[in-house]
């Protein structure tokens, strides 16, 4: 899993990292693939993912481009539903029960489930053996502080892996204050501190 | 005969008046982003992007923009007064558990039972359905915004022939030519653009529609 809403949040320095090592056979789960020369989208132009589990595409030709030449599979999700399966995930559940999807190629080998005469897809909790988070600020303790938009799926995330590896742009001498804590440092494994967030790619 | 650019403004000028006082509203990307242009601003409207904003303001100058401040779309925003952060899962929860009051959307084709499809067409364009399938599903009003052909082609059909984004969703379709209405009753229009007529519209879309102009 690597958090970000295309770039916004995204754990650059680790993804340059992976790019480095050419870390591959990789599974994506992400809210999308962004750009070709950008964050996560970058890990898709160098072909060192399989598999992609993603709700969109569209900025990154490279995407489309190796899923119709057959080199990359894509599973494309619905965002709240990738949201909820992932919460699932990370909160012991199985899956959930949503109304989005029914009707289109989404609910194809689903599952439907009628609940007090309203039908739901069943769509199954979502793990990952690592996830590479984002977050703005963190204390020694693991517990992170999050600015603007950057908290998208990170926060989820965070939850529902084996292996939770966060880039931080600060690391913070002091606790953080109580009620600034976004996510709690009991599902943080690690922390690696963002390079030069003004140059971070 | 106006542009296309001119077009697509009419639209979204358009589509800013169906919002009421205190309304919650997600705009798609596209056309319907430019209906932020003309909220009524005798009305409070507040606009909610599902990477995680509720009340994104105006474009900020370039000095006070923050890559960390972003909509659903990658373009840096500000924050009105009130408005707060959050993430993807609470984003959804505002969704998909109906507590946004409209949603604008793009769309490929629309048809005279509510389907909308605007996520892919196969072979060609897969650029994934985003947000697109929960909001349709969760907002409890859908608003299609878009212009009324594509290249001449009619685009309100019988039936969609792409990929749906959801079945039975579409409250209202507002293109160039007019605005219609959708419910248990089929597809009725209700006004006539000033730049059509109940002639060229009738010539120009597909699906079988009532004429209802009561405000007109």
């Amino acid at each position: 899993m690597i958090g970000g809403f295309l770039k916004c949040g995204s754990p650059t320095s680790v993804i340059s990292y992976l790019l480095k090592n050419k870390t591959n056979h990789l599974t994506l789960i992400a809210n999308d693939t962004s750009f070709a020369d950008s964050d996560k989208g970058r890990l898709i132009a160098a072909g060192l993912i399989d598999k992609a589990v993603v709700t969109h595409i569209g900025m990154n030709p490279e995407t489309g481009k190796q899923m119709h030449a057959g080199t990359l599979k894509v599973e494309l999700v619905p965002q709240g539903t990738l949201a909820e399966r992932i919460r699932a995930g990370g909160a012991g559940l199985g899956g959930i029960l949503t109304p989005t999807g029914l009707g289109t190629v989404v609910e194809k080998g689903k599952e439907k489930i009628n609940v007090d005469g309203k039908t739901y897809l069943l769509e199954k909790a979502l793990k990952a053996d690592v996830a590479l988070i984002y977050a703005s600020k963190a204390d020694k303790y693991g517990n992170l502080s999050y600015k603007g938009t950057t908290r998208n799926f990170n926060t989820v995330m965070a939850t529902a892996a084996a292996c939770v590896i966060v880039e931080v742009d600060e690391l913070s001498e002091t606790p953080l204050p109580p009620n600034e804590i976004i996510v709690p440092g009991l599902f943080v494994h690690y922390l690696v501190l963002k390079k030069d967030p003004q140059n971070a790619e | 005969m106006p542009s296309k650019e001119e077009i697509r403004h009419f639209i979204a000028k358009r589509v800013a008046k169906e919002f009421q006082d205190g309304d919650i509203v997600t705009l798609g990307i596209g056309l319907p982003t430019l209906v932020a242009d003309y909220l009524p601003p005798e009305k409070h409207v507040t606009l909610q992007s599902e990477n995680g904003v509720l009340g994104v303001g105006k474009t900020p100058a370039p000095e006070a923009c923050d890559e960390q401040i972003t909509n659903a779309g990658g373009k840096l925003i500000s924050l009105i007064e009130g408005g707060c952060y959050f993430d993807s899962f609470s984003s959804f929860n505002m969704i998909r558990g109906g507590h946004i009051n409209a949603t604008v959307l793009g769309a490929l084709q629309v048809d005279e039972k509510g389907n909308l499809a605007n996520w892919v067409v196969p072979g060609k364009l897969v650029p994934g359905m985003g947000g697109a399938m929960d909001l349709v599903v969760g907002a409890q009003k859908v608003i299609v915004a878009m212009e009324h052909t594509n290249n001449g082609q009619p685009k309100i059909l019988k039936k969609c022939t792409l990929p749906l984004t959801a079945a039975h969703e579409v409250d209202m379709i507002i293109t160039e030519k007019g605005v219609f209405r959708l419910n248990a009753n089929g597809l009725t229009l209700i006004e006539i653009s000033p730049l059509s007529s109940l002639e060229d519209i009738r010539s120009t879309t597909e699906a079988d529609f009532k004429v209802n102009l009561k405000n007109q």
